[in-house]
């Protein structure tokens, strides 16, 4: 696809529990810290797992114009998250768009030209707010005290607000950001589970370079820091429940001893531009997005057999878009969900991609820091790439020790490492479904 | 093509029915909705996964309604295309990409595991007690139906079906998704990344929480008592769209792929347009920019002008804000022409299938092109000033469609728009 424009990377915005901006996001995660604890947003002595990554404190109104305040009330928690994420992403490429110029945060130069900024954002099935809806769901009982639907047609419905089905559409990130940013070009929500922001930023990737747009913002957010959305991967058996009492050691990405997964919230967006607007506008250049690859496993609904040839073959096709193979990548960013056999496929996969040379590579993985907030996860792990690549500097992998035997992957330890990075590749994937995405970038050479 | 809708499953049937101008309504049967606001739907009947999939219907045993009408649908289509077990294209090349819905919700359980989570005190709003609730949820949900709640579940189990192992997206833009989906589906074999791809959409929110949620938007027609006339696309007693549910797939194919096996071409993919009105969350911006946009923007992509269009497949939901303003976008994108090519509404038929609604609404567009036959807009009686269009109100007609263009507007502002043209063997 000799025609295709360049693509780059020129803003980064992170929301995760261990910092707010990239800045913040990547200074912790070089101190090695953690964000998961126990869970404060509610109560959750009932569920098996107790602990979950949540966001620090924030006051929404320090990220949307003023005037904008009173949408507050038809946000869930998820399209929170990306609101804060996407006003993120624009500060750091100082891109004029909406939202700071009516802020009064505008760098020099023109506003964007929202007819051709477009925006491609992940999303999972967000959970409603389960004491809204338990609530006015309580007040239809019958007279035998169960829930009557005849109630609940009559009067019940009506203690829920009109608007309240928009908070919970998963097109609702998207449409929250564009209209903050004004962003009027291609528009897309990616529900795909934890692959869902690799698939947005390959996307978004695909229209920038064909010239459907000359900025996108992308990527993914989620949070799973609610009762409903704890509940469910209980009922999976894919939630860590023993290490409830040492929350900072529960998350354990391909470690020998791993015991499940622990949730989170958070998100990352990601300012991606064509290379002659970046350019124009004389945008920082984070690195260049060669390579966006994207597969199945086809194995259904969860079964795990075999499942790590999607994953093979995302990686592969990956690699070939960005015309590049595995002794040219310099750093390897694997998902690492913690739970047994998802680790065990992955690992299957980059092993017979990578072969000998993924021990001689510097890898790395965020789970044990920030845990799994969903469609958020990989943007967050793309974006953690992208700063190791720009610092030379690969991140400590927390809770990756003692390593599983098959783990061939360099994690480093405790403290950061100095690495001369000019590719590096991550990987994304949805834990049920069988989608999954890879994504290489490069160094940006002129 | 395939499709499952409120009238049917087999492609000519339904066809038939539409352009004998059938509707698929009737009071909803799925849940107890009698003292809802609305209590009736565009309902699929008797539908059997047996029925499509044979014994293999057993591997999909704990499918969700979406995934099970998108299994159907792209079996059909699978036919369709000439594919079977014996002639059949490289899994590594054979992608899918669904405008697929969540999953319905698992309501009886969910509302008993809520209730649970109160305490025993009648109509007041008590707060959650989330520590007897989960008590509650953990013993009430199902692991498998809330595991099919999630909405790239339904691309898994096509995935499984046709060994599919190309790229597998699912999108949500709302009611737009399935548009969007084949859109992105054609620049995925533009560019080489599949050369077939299993596109469409699937949804069904006709449950109790769909239902409400409409309902408090007061989207919904609620017109009980003459369901099959409630649904009035571009009529000025239009009073909120029908509720359907259902699934359309199309298998589009990279066209030397689709020569080499000796394919019958039923139409060609030319134009795909996406943008966001980036306006409010609750309303279309007024005057149709976003529509407007995504309009022009698959005219420029396909090369075409407003004079090469001749049927458009209008989002025309029935709801007053929609046809209003998707009439005012037309006229600024087709100017004189706007009053000369034929429009009309399936909704008017089918109800609106949300997610799903822009698939089934393509494949009436390449079938307009293949038999010279537009579906009408049925119960139109009463024009309105504000849409002055024509809408081939209540009758099919006969038109040669060199060209058609379908329009899909998500809630919240996200809009996409395909044209399909009849394939030009030179």
């Amino acid at each position: 696809m000799s025609a295709d424009r360049r693509v780059v990377i020129t803003g980064l915005g992170v929301a995760s529990p261990i910092g707010l901006g990239a800045d913040a996001f990547w200074e912790a995660l070089l101190r090695n810290e953690c964000g998961l604890k126990r869970i404060e947003s509610f109560d959750p002595s009932g569920l098996p797992c107790t602990i979950a990554g949540e966001l620090p404190p924030f006051s929404l109104g320090d990220f949307i114009p003023k005037a904008y305040r009173k949408s507050a009330k038809v946000m869930a928690r998820d399209i929170i998250v990306a609101v804060v994420c996407a006003y993120h992403a624009a500060r750091d490429a100082r891109l004029n768009t909406k939202c700071l110029i009516e802020r009064g945060e505008a760098a020099d130069g023109p506003p964007v030209d929202s007819t051709r900024f477009g925006a491609n954002i992940g999303a999972g099935l967000i959970c409603a707010d389960l004491s809204e809806l338990a609530g006015a769901l309580s007040t239809a009982r019958g007279d035998d005290g169960a829930f009557s639907l005849k109630k609940w047609g009559t009067e019940g419905m009506t203690n829920l607000t009109p608007l309240w089905l928009l908070k919970f559409l998963p097109n609702m990130l998207a449409c929250h950001v564009t209209i903050v940013h004004d962003a009027q070009a291609p528009s897309n929500t990616i529900t795909c589970g934890e692959a869902s922001s690799h698939l947005a930023i390959g996307e978004a990737f695909r229209t920038l370079a064909r010239g459907d747009a000359d900025v996108c913002i992308c990527g993914g957010a989620e949070s799973k820091t609610n009762p409903m959305a704890v509940a469910r991967p209980a009922l999976w058996g894919r939630l860590n429940v023993a290490d409830n009492d040492r929350p900072d050691r529960a998350s354990r990405p391909f470690a020998a001893d791993r015991a499940g997964m622990v949730l989170a919230e958070g998100g990352g967006l990601v300012i991606l531009e064509s290379l002659n607007h970046a350019m124009a506008r004389g945008a920082r250049i984070y690195a260049e997005l060669v390579g966006f690859g994207a597969a199945s496993s086809a194995t259904g609904e969860s079964s795990l057999k075999d499942a790590h040839h999607g994953l093979s073959l995302a990686l592969r096709k990956a690699l070939s878009d960005a015309v590049t193979d595995p002794s040219e990548i310099d750093l390897v960013t694997p998902f690492g969900a913690g739970i047994s056999e998802h680790d065990a496929a992955e690992m299957t996969a980059w092993n017979g991609v990578f072969g000998y040379r993924l021990s001689h590579v510097p890898a790395m993985t965020t789970r044990g820091a920030i845990g799994n907030n969903g469609a958020g996860a990989g943007a967050i792990d793309f974006i953690a790439t992208v700063l190791a690549l720009h610092r030379n500097t690969v991140p400590p992998s927390r809770n990756t020790q003692p390593p599983d035997p098959a783990c061939r992957f360099q994690f480093v330890k405790d403290d950061p490492r100095d690495a001369r990075i000019r590719q590096a590749i991550s990987l994304g994937y949805a834990l049920a479904g069988g989608q999954g995405a890879a994504l290489v970038v490069r160094k940006f050479e002129e | 093509m395939g499709w499952v809708t409120p009238l049917g499953f087999d492609i000519d049937g339904v066809w038939n029915r539409m352009l004998a101008g059938e509707r698929g309504m009737c009071p909803t049967a799925l849940f107890d909705a009698s003292t809802f606001p609305t209590s009736f739907s565009a309902q699929v009947k008797d539908f059997r996964l047996e029925d499509f999939l044979g014994p293999a219907a057993a591997d999909h045993a704990f499918a969700s309604r979406n995934s099970r009408f998108a299994l159907a649908a792209a079996t059909l289509a699978w036919k369709d295309a000439g594919f079977s077990e014996l002639d059949r294209p490289d899994p590594a090349n054979v992608g899918i990409y669904l405008g697929g819905g969540e999953g319905p919700l698992d309501f009886d359980q969910f509302a008993a595991a809520a209730l649970a989570g109160c305490r025993e005190e009648c109509g007041e709003l008590i707060p959650l007690d989330t520590v007897r609730w989960a008590k509650a949820a953990l013993q009430l949900l199902r692991p498998k139906d809330e595991l099919e709640q999630e909405p790239n579940l339904a691309g898994g189990h096509l995935a499984a079906r046709f060994n599919a192992q190309g790229p597998n997206v699912n999108t949500l833009t709302a009611c737009a998704a399935s548009t969007q989906a084949i859109g992105e589906a054609m620049h995925i074999i533009r560019h080489g990344d599949a050369d077939v791809m299993i596109s469409g959409g699937t949804h069904s929110m006709i449950h109790p929480l769909g239902v409400t949620g409409f309902n408090r938007l007061t989207a919904l027609s609620t017109r009980n008592d003459s369901c099959l006339t409630a649904s009035r696309p571009f009529d000025r007693t239009r009073d909120g769209f029908v509720l359907g549910e259902g699934s359309g797939i199309l298998i589009l194919e990279e066209l030397e792929h689709a020569r080499g096996r000796g394919a019958k071409i039923l139409a060609e993919v030319v134009g795909y347009g996406s943008t966001a009105d980036a306006f409010r969350i609750t309303d279309i911006h007024e005057d149709g920019r976003g529509g407007i946009a995504a309009m022009r923007a698959a005219l420029k992509s396909a090369g075409h002008a407003p004079a090469d269009i001749d049927y458009i497949s209008a989002h025309g939901t029935g709801t007053e804000e929609n046809d209003k303003i998707e009439s005012l976008a037309i006229r600024q994108v087709f100017g004189d022409r706007a009053k000369h090519v034929a429009i009309s509404s399936i909704k008017s038929m089918i109800g609106h299938l949300i997610a799903a609604a822009g698939a089934v609404e393509l494949i009436t567009c390449v079938l307009a092109i293949r038999d010279g036959v537009v579906p009408p807009t049925v119960n139109y009686q009463t024009p309105d000033p504000n849409c002055d269009l024509d809408y081939v109100p209540n009758q099919a007609r006969k038109l040669k469609v060199r060209a058609a263009l379908s329009n899909s507007f998500g809630f919240g502002g996200q809009n996409d728009t395909l044209i399909v043209r009849a394939f030009d063997r030179t």
